[in-house]
């Protein structure tokens, strides 16, 4: 079990834009590098990418939660 | 009625701003915040303080009801919005109207007009403010197309009389361009919008940004001269004067003329921001659009002529006569602000909250700096990147640049990345220097390397 990990502090979205599909559902596949999530910080998007291949467990924060640096965001199964 | 309880609702350093200008005035102030700006020196700085949502601006700073509830409930009689979120709601204006309270700025009315461009746009042109030359309305034929650009003049901007967001714009710069993207451009809209219409406008090629600061109080209105922010990256001012070095005195004139008699014919209220662009070359000048609030760049102003701007505008709010005429305004020497954000500029300028570990600050006659930072504090990553604006007066330009490289070593934010090794360069750089500069420059400079990492 890999956890993608929040590279810096701001606010998680599990899909590019209300009304969008989620990045990843349970059960799908993941490559590295596959983006995961999104993160709203001071104004400016960035994509969360997953490093590691494997299988999408679960996404650990809400869609629009406040999140810290380093925050648990999601979980892959190797 | 002039105005007694005012309550903030922003953050930031703008937030601070305010308190001063209304704790001088002897205004007792109610700073609003979300949860997440609970420990921000506004809060610290004012006489109250009331929550009024999460973190999220959606929920706290943009949310009508809860800042309306929150000016109810500590019985504030007016509301001073800063600027960003909501200084440009016109519902919001009207909401407040409902409660009884007054709004820092211009009426729902005036906000609504000159928001929406076509409307700014003959609001301008009925005042006698030089607009884009364009065609006057849509253009079926690419002979129509030609006609029209022989009285506006080479380089012509097509673009798509049903399109926006810049999609499918071309610059002919002559006939035989024209008419071969004409037809280019009839296609293209007729394919994404369903509407071959096209539309001519003038193409002001490298163009200076020049603003007009006014003042109105609803039968009168001045001007307190303009202000050059040509320096931008992807559309965000970073470094801002005044005056317009570039100007001779008649264009200067005119143009703040002109000004004035927009502000005038539309009955303003408050503090308002013409924005031009200004094509060096031929010396035109064309209005773009009005800001209908205090602007971020305004400390340049109040330095070149002397006035508290924010204390002005607070005073026409409460009903007040605006307290100088024009021949009381006066301009002296030339003023530089640049804006410190907390961005990597080393790293594509990647935001970088965190932590302030220590904080220096410069001092000395004509500098100036407006922040709201204090040592220990943590900035939250949920709003815009703005930690503060450095501000340098002196009796001329090359003094206020060499001031400015003085006030910017004395600067020292420790435990967060700033924009302050991107103004050291600016400040610097031959072109800057030599005012050689305009609203495309600072992108191909960066792309080309000219920053570098100090060692």
């Amino acid at each position: 079990m890999t956890q993608v990990l929040s590279p810096v502090p701001g606010t998680f979205y599990t899909q590019s834009a209300p009304g969008e599909p989620l990045y990843k559902q349970p059960g799908d596949a993941v490559a590295a590098g596959d983006t995961v999530g999104l993160i709203e910080v001071m104004k400016t998007f960035i994509d969360v990418k997953a490093e590691t291949a494997g299988t999408f467990k679960s996404y650990l924060a809400e869609d629009g939660a406040a999140i810290g640096a380093g925050a648990p965001l999601a979980e892959i199964e190797d | 009625m002039a105005i007694k309880r005012l309550l903030i609702a922003n953050r930031g350093e703008i937030a601070v701003r305010i308190i001063r200008a209304a704790k001088s005035m002897g205004i007792h102030t109610i700073q609003a915040h979300s949860e997440a700006d609970a420990d921000m020196l506004a809060v610290r700085q004012a006489d109250e303080a009331v929550c009024i949502g999460p973190a999220q601006a959606v929920l706290s700073y943009l949310n009508v009801e809860a800042v309306v509830a929150a000016a109810k409930e500590t019985k504030a009689d007016a509301v001073h919005p800063g600027y960003g979120f909501m200084a440009e709601n016109a519902g919001f204006v009207r909401a407040l109207e409902e409660a009884g309270i007054t709004f820092v700025g211009p009426s729902a009315d005036t906000i609504d007009r000159m928001g929406d461009k076509v409307a700014a746009r003959q609001a301008a042109e009925a005042a006698g403010v030089p607009v884009v030359p364009g065609s006057k309305g849509r253009l079926e034929t690419v002979d129509d197309a030609v006609s029209v650009a022989a009285d506006l003049g080479y380089p012509v901007m097509i673009k798509a009389a049903a399109g926006g967001g810049g999609k499918g714009i071309r610059i002919a710069d002559t006939e035989a361009d024209l008419r071969k993207m004409a037809p280019q451009a009839q296609a293209e809209a007729k394919a994404a919008f369903g509407d071959g219409g096209l539309y001519l406008e003038r193409a002001i090629q490298l163009p200076r940004h020049i603003e007009v600061q006014i003042m109105g109080d609803g039968t009168d209105a001045v001007h307190y001269f303009e202000r050059e922010c040509s320096m931008q990256r992807r559309r965000q001012k970073v470094w801002e004067e005044a005056g317009a070095a570039c100007l001779d005195e008649a264009t200067r004139q005119h143009l703040c003329d002109t000004a004035v008699s927009l502000a005038k014919a539309v009955g303003y209220v408050g503090a308002g921001t013409l924005e031009y662009l200004y094509d060096s070359t031929t010396k035109e000048f064309f209005f773009i659009e009005m800001n209908t609030r205090i602007q971020v760049e305004h400390p340049v102003t109040e330095m070149l002529t002397g006035t508290d701007l924010v204390q002005e505008m607070i005073h026409v709010a409460g009903g007040g006569k605006l307290r100088q005429s024009q021949e009381d305004i006066t301009r002296s020497g030339h003023a530089i602000e640049v804006r410190l954000n907390a961005e990597d500029p080393m790293m594509q300028f990647l935001p970088f909250p965190g932590q302030v570990s220590s904080l220096k600050l410069p001092e000395g006659d004509g500098i100036r700096f407006d922040h709201f930072l204090y040592e220990d504090y943590q900035v939250p990553p949920f709003y815009d990147s703005l930690l503060g604006k450095l501000i340098v007066h002196a009796e001329d330009r090359d003094a206020a640049i060499a001031l400015m490289i003085t006030a910017l070593e004395g600067l020292e934010i420790g435990g967060l990345k700033t924009t302050k090794p991107l103004h050291l360069a600016l400040a610097h750089d031959p072109a800057v220097r030599a005012d050689d500069f305009h609203t495309q420059w600072l992108e191909p400079w960066l792309a080309a390397g000219n920053l570098k990492p100090t060692p």
